[in-house]
């Protein structure tokens, strides 16, 4: 049994390679075996020349798009986000620009409401004068024409009251005496 | 008990055959397990070309920005058409080192064979490229115009010796670093028997793989940019 495992042990060890001992460990440092270094020198430029190709034929031309894409929709949007403020700011000038018209406008249309107004305000103020003017002118003459009417009537009722005071004094009066007495009278 | 080293040990994935070059080994499957991850990431991650991505599409975009900017920052505007075998190399390790991570896996970036073809593998692909793209104009990367006549031969003998040495330090920098983690996390387990001090060992185990997640982006992170110093080199070979 024992001298069967040990033969067993010597026979993978020979089949190993000089670096592993009986027991399967390392003779010194596996790194320094000779045997094994064609091995891995095959092995790594195998998966040297795989990793090469699946990165350079699928994997970097695949992500560089992906990052070309990338920075193109991104400087694409800011073109475009840029495009929408100039936009903006050219719709907020002309809207500014409209308000600032039609404020002129409307300053214009009421200063000409205004003129219009005032127009027929004096005209209708000259016209209410003249009527006035004429109503007063009118007034005027007939105030004289009563004043002169009450004159002769006093004068009138003065000789009259003057006859009658005479008579009832008994005198006698004459009429055209009484009346120069009074005319003087009044006048006097 | 298991000897920290042990981990390392390449092993045949069939029966007990001798190790060729060509058999399947833990090495074939621990590296295809990352061919694997990478197909799941950057394939069929990113396939729904989504203007607003997912999550994993996202991740994959942030690894690909990363390392698109670092060549670009780095080797200028005419190094970026070498970005996707710099690429490669990064998803190449950084999967390795983090699959290594897993308990019972093996890591391939902890072996000087692996590491060593990549950085010698990067220094010849530079040097020939640097010779190609200048001519004899490339050697005046060593010969420093602006130092003083008299020291200019020395710096330039400086100057190549530190080149040379440049595949060397690339490579075992990323091996010795992963190498080193696993074996102490290994060590730190084989103390977790002892009944005394195993719960300092467990804590330690902890802490160290703790670490060991910062170093394996790290490394992958210090090889590309590595990488990139290098291919600048050789594209700018002028101070």
């Amino acid at each position: 049994m024992a001298t069967e495992s040990t033969a067993d042990a010597a026979h993978g060890a020979a089949d190993i390679g000089a670096c592993v001992n009986d027991a399967g460990s390392a003779i010194g440092m596996p790194q320094l075996c000779v045997d094994w270094m064609p091995n891995q020198i095959f092995w790594l430029v195998v998966t040297l020349v795989v990793i090469y190709f699946v990165l350079s034929r699928i994997a970097l031309p695949r992500i560089g798009g992906v990052l070309a894409e990338r920075k193109g929709t991104i400087t694409n949007d800011l073109a475009a986000a840029e495009e929408l403020k100039a936009k903006a700011v050219e719709a907020e000038k002309a809207y500014q620009d409209a308000l600032a018209r039609a404020r002129t406008e409307a300053a214009k249309i009421v200063a000409e409401a205004r003129a219009e107004i005032q127009k027929d305000l004096d005209a209708a103020t000259a016209r209410a004068d003249a009527e006035i003017a004429a109503k007063a002118a009118e007034s005027e003459k007939r105030i004289g024409e009563i004043r002169a009417g009450a004159l002769d009537a006093v004068t009138e009722v003065a000789k009259d009251t003057a006859k009658e005071l005479v008579a009832a004094l008994g005198g006698k009066a004459d009429a055209r005496s009484v009346t120069a007495a009074v005319t003087a009278r009044l006048k006097g | 008990m298991f000897h920290p080293m042990d981990q390392f040990i390449v092993k045949p994935l069939f029966g007990h055959g001798p190790i060729e070059f060509y058999t399947p080994t833990n090495v074939t499957l621990w590296m295809a397990l990352a061919v694997l991850a990478t197909v799941a990431l950057f394939v069929l991650g990113t396939r729904g070309r989504a203007i607003v991505p997912s999550r994993v599409q996202s991740v994959a975009e942030l690894a690909y920005g990363f390392i698109y900017k670092m060549v670009e920052d780095i080797t200028g505007h005419d190094g970026v058409k070498y970005f996707p075998k710099i690429f490669t190399l990064f998803v190449f390790i950084i999967f390795t080192n983090y699959l290594g991570l897993l308990p019972m896996s093996f890591t391939p970036t902890s072996h000087i064979a692996v590491t060593a073809v990549l950085g010698f593998g990067v220094f010849f692909a530079v040097t020939i490229l640097g010779f190609v793209k200048h001519g004899a104009h490339f050697l005046g990367l060593f010969w420093m115009s602006d130092a003083p006549l008299i020291l200019r031969p020395i710096i330039a003998i400086i100057e190549v010796i530190s080149y040379f040495v440049r595949p060397v330090s690339h490579s075992i920098r990323l091996a010795g670093n992963i190498m080193a983690g696993h074996a102490v996390i290994k060590v730190f387990a084989g103390f977790a028997a002892i009944a005394a001090i195993s719960p300092v060992s467990v804590a330690a185990i902890v802490a160290i793989y703790g670490l060991e997640v910062l170093v394996a982006f790290i490394q992958a992170y210090v090889f590309t940019i590595l990488t990139c110093v290098y291919l600048k080199d050789a594209l700018h070979p002028g101070h």
